[in-house]
């Protein structure tokens, strides 16, 4: 930034070092559990003593884990088939409204951001409680969709403010009905964002702790829930394989979205 | 617009107020389109929230009363928690800042290429969840972690120092999380700022150290003061890191109010904290949007 100036080459040496061991400090946490999941031991021990496979079958063959990556990877994607539509659906009214009640709606959308999860939590607990829903995926998925919203939201409405709406009154004027004009020239342009959304919003649900915490159970309990209670009574390496699937499931969405995100761009 | 109906009259006035009407319907629409959220949004946070206020204002005898927030005010382990919420959260914006913004001073100085490469760094800890990363810092910091062995392998220590299950792991974890959410915003302001004016400081005669402190910093203020709250806003809702990295030793508003809730249903208790938390953070984002509309102003004058 200060250019116009010179550097002293210490200095300069001295800010490089300090940025990669701050890098390291960024990035070593999510990578130290892959080789930890792959130990011997049965405790936590960073090198390993020696490698083994045990964990994993442990891990595939406890039904509590395996019932909570099934309830996980059901919640992910409800939550992402009920939170990115309308989502996309409010990113695209709210771009058209006038500017007090845009600034009105896109606040409450995002509040679930901005609200201490607890609260949610213990709300929609009580809530549901009410309604005799606790326990139920119903319940989970509709507290992981509050959350997801305002991510869709967020990443929607950057997408819609680059979008021409001209095109769509185009097509319209020209005698398409809007649901021909939303399949046939808008959605096709927001490809891109819909699937980065749908990756954020499978994430969201994918690592919520809180909100599963209080209002999922038995056999919808999800990994995360799992996987906190197991890091208050015992620690062993099989929460390392946990977070290792959690690790390969989150990486393996941002390739896929990427590569498919690439492709439809080149089409 | 979307009507254009031949059969309507050619007369201006007629068309106008076709138009009008259609104009009208449009609004609708869209605001129809936003309603699903709105009603997800209701369901699970306003309705719920309200409830929270309307419960924290019962007493245990099912009348009216104050009395779960005079517990509050009168019970000294309430104290210790709001004290131990507010000095964890402020000690993990002060680390942010003492840490980020060198740092984002740092990548904002690279050229694009190499500052791509360190800002997906930054990114990379988004893609862990939250308590990946809380259990990979409890197995570094240990007492038998990779920490302890270097630390005293190095000679800085005969014996294994307490590293987990304390302040300074919680700290370390939060710092951790919310580093990212701290230097985008940050690093953002620096980004907008007119190189223009550091060079013309520098042509000026004005040293190093002074253009940073009397041109550079002024300039990234409100982006830091930005994300400062942010982070302090955030730190008073967190839950899980503190639940495992702090070990039982520190208790945070959240954790009470889970532990109200679980261990004794008591509602009372739970809704009144949760109240406080909620105008804790309201509070917070109301000073936050008015400094930066003071620091916004000072700097156009």
């Amino acid at each position: 930034m200060l250019d116009g100036f010179e550097e002293t080459p210490l200095v300069e040496r001295l800010k490089w070092v300090l940025a990669i061991l701050l890098v390291i400090f960024l990035a070593a946490p999510s990578f130290i559990v892959i080789p930890m999941s792959f130990s011997s031991s049965d405790f936590l021990a960073f090198p390993p003593p020696s490698l083994s496979m045990r964990w994993y079958q442990y891990f595939l063959d406890s039904i509590t884990w395996t019932q909570a990556a099934r309830a996980s990877l059901i919640a992910g994607t409800l939550t992402t088939l009920v939170s990115v539509p309308i989502g996309t659906f409010a990113a695209y009214g709210t771009i058209q409204l006038s500017q007090r009640l845009r600034m009105l709606v896109s606040g409450l959308i995002v509040l679930p951001a901005v609200i201490p999860s607890i609260l949610i939590a213990i709300g929609l607990f009580f809530v549901l409680a009410r309604i005799g829903m606790v326990g139920t995926m119903t319940g989970l998925v509709l507290g992981h969709v509050a959350l997801a919203i305002p991510v869709v939201f967020v990443v929607m409405s950057a997408a819609f403010s680059q979008f021409d709406f001209s095109q769509e009154r185009a097509a319209r004027s020209l005698g398409a009905r809007w649901h021909q004009a939303w399949l046939r020239v808008v959605l096709p342009q927001v490809g891109g964002p819909i699937l980065a959304s749908s990756l954020l919003a499978f994430v969201t649900s994918l690592d919520e702790v809180v909100v599963a915490m209080f209002v999922s159970g038995g056999g919808n309990a999800t990994l995360p829930k799992v996987m906190f209670s197991a890091l208050r009574d015992k620690i062993d390496p099989t929460i390392a394989v946990v977070s290792t699937v959690m690790l390969v499931v989150a990486t393996v969405a941002v390739f896929v979205v990427l590569r498919k995100g690439a492709s439809t761009l080149k089409a | 617009m979307t009507a254009l109906n031949p059969a309507a009259s050619l007369r201006e006035a007629d068309n106008s107020a076709h138009l009008a009407w259609d104009a009208r319907l449009e609004r609708l629409v869209s605001f129809a389109f936003t309603l699903p959220c709105l009603m997800v949004v209701a369901l699970c946070v306003l309705v719920p929230c309200a409830w929270l206020f309307f419960l924290s204002a019962y007493g245990a005898d099912g009348r009216m009363s104050l009395e779960n927030y005079q517990r509050i005010v009168d019970g000294a382990s309430y104290a210790r928690i709001f004290v131990t919420t507010f000095q964890v959260a402020l000690a993990t914006v002060v680390a942010c800042v003492v840490i980020g913004v060198p740092f984002a001073t740092f990548i904002n100085s690279l050229p694009p290429r190499r500052s791509v490469l360190f800002l997906a760094a930054v990114l990379l800890p988004f893609w862990t969840s939250l308590l990946v990363r809380a259990y990979a810092w409890l197995v570094l910091l240990q007492r038998t972690g990779i920490v302890n062995s270097v630390l005293m392998g190095l000679g800085v220590t005969n014996a294994p120092l307490e590293l987990a299950f304390n302040h300074f792991a919680t700290v370390l974890g939060m710092t951790h999380i919310m580093l990212p959410i701290f230097i985008l915003p940050v690093l953002g302001a620096m980004r907008n700022i007119d190189r223009a004016l550091i060079r013309a400081a520098a042509s000026m005669g004005a040293t190093r150290g002074y253009t940073f402190r009397k041109v550079f910093l002024p300039l990234a203020a409100p982006g830091i003061a930005a994300g400062a709250i942010l982070v302090f806003v955030m730190s008073l809702g967190f839950y899980v890191t503190p639940a495992i990295l702090g070990g039982g030793n520190v208790t945070v508003i959240s954790m009470r109010i889970a532990r109200s809730l679980s261990n004794y249903s008591n509602w009372g208790a739970a809704s009144a904290l949760g109240v406080l938390l909620l105008v804790f953070t309201a509070l917070l984002f109301a000073l936050s949007y008015g400094v930066q509309r003071i620091l916004l102003s000072r700097q156009r004058s």
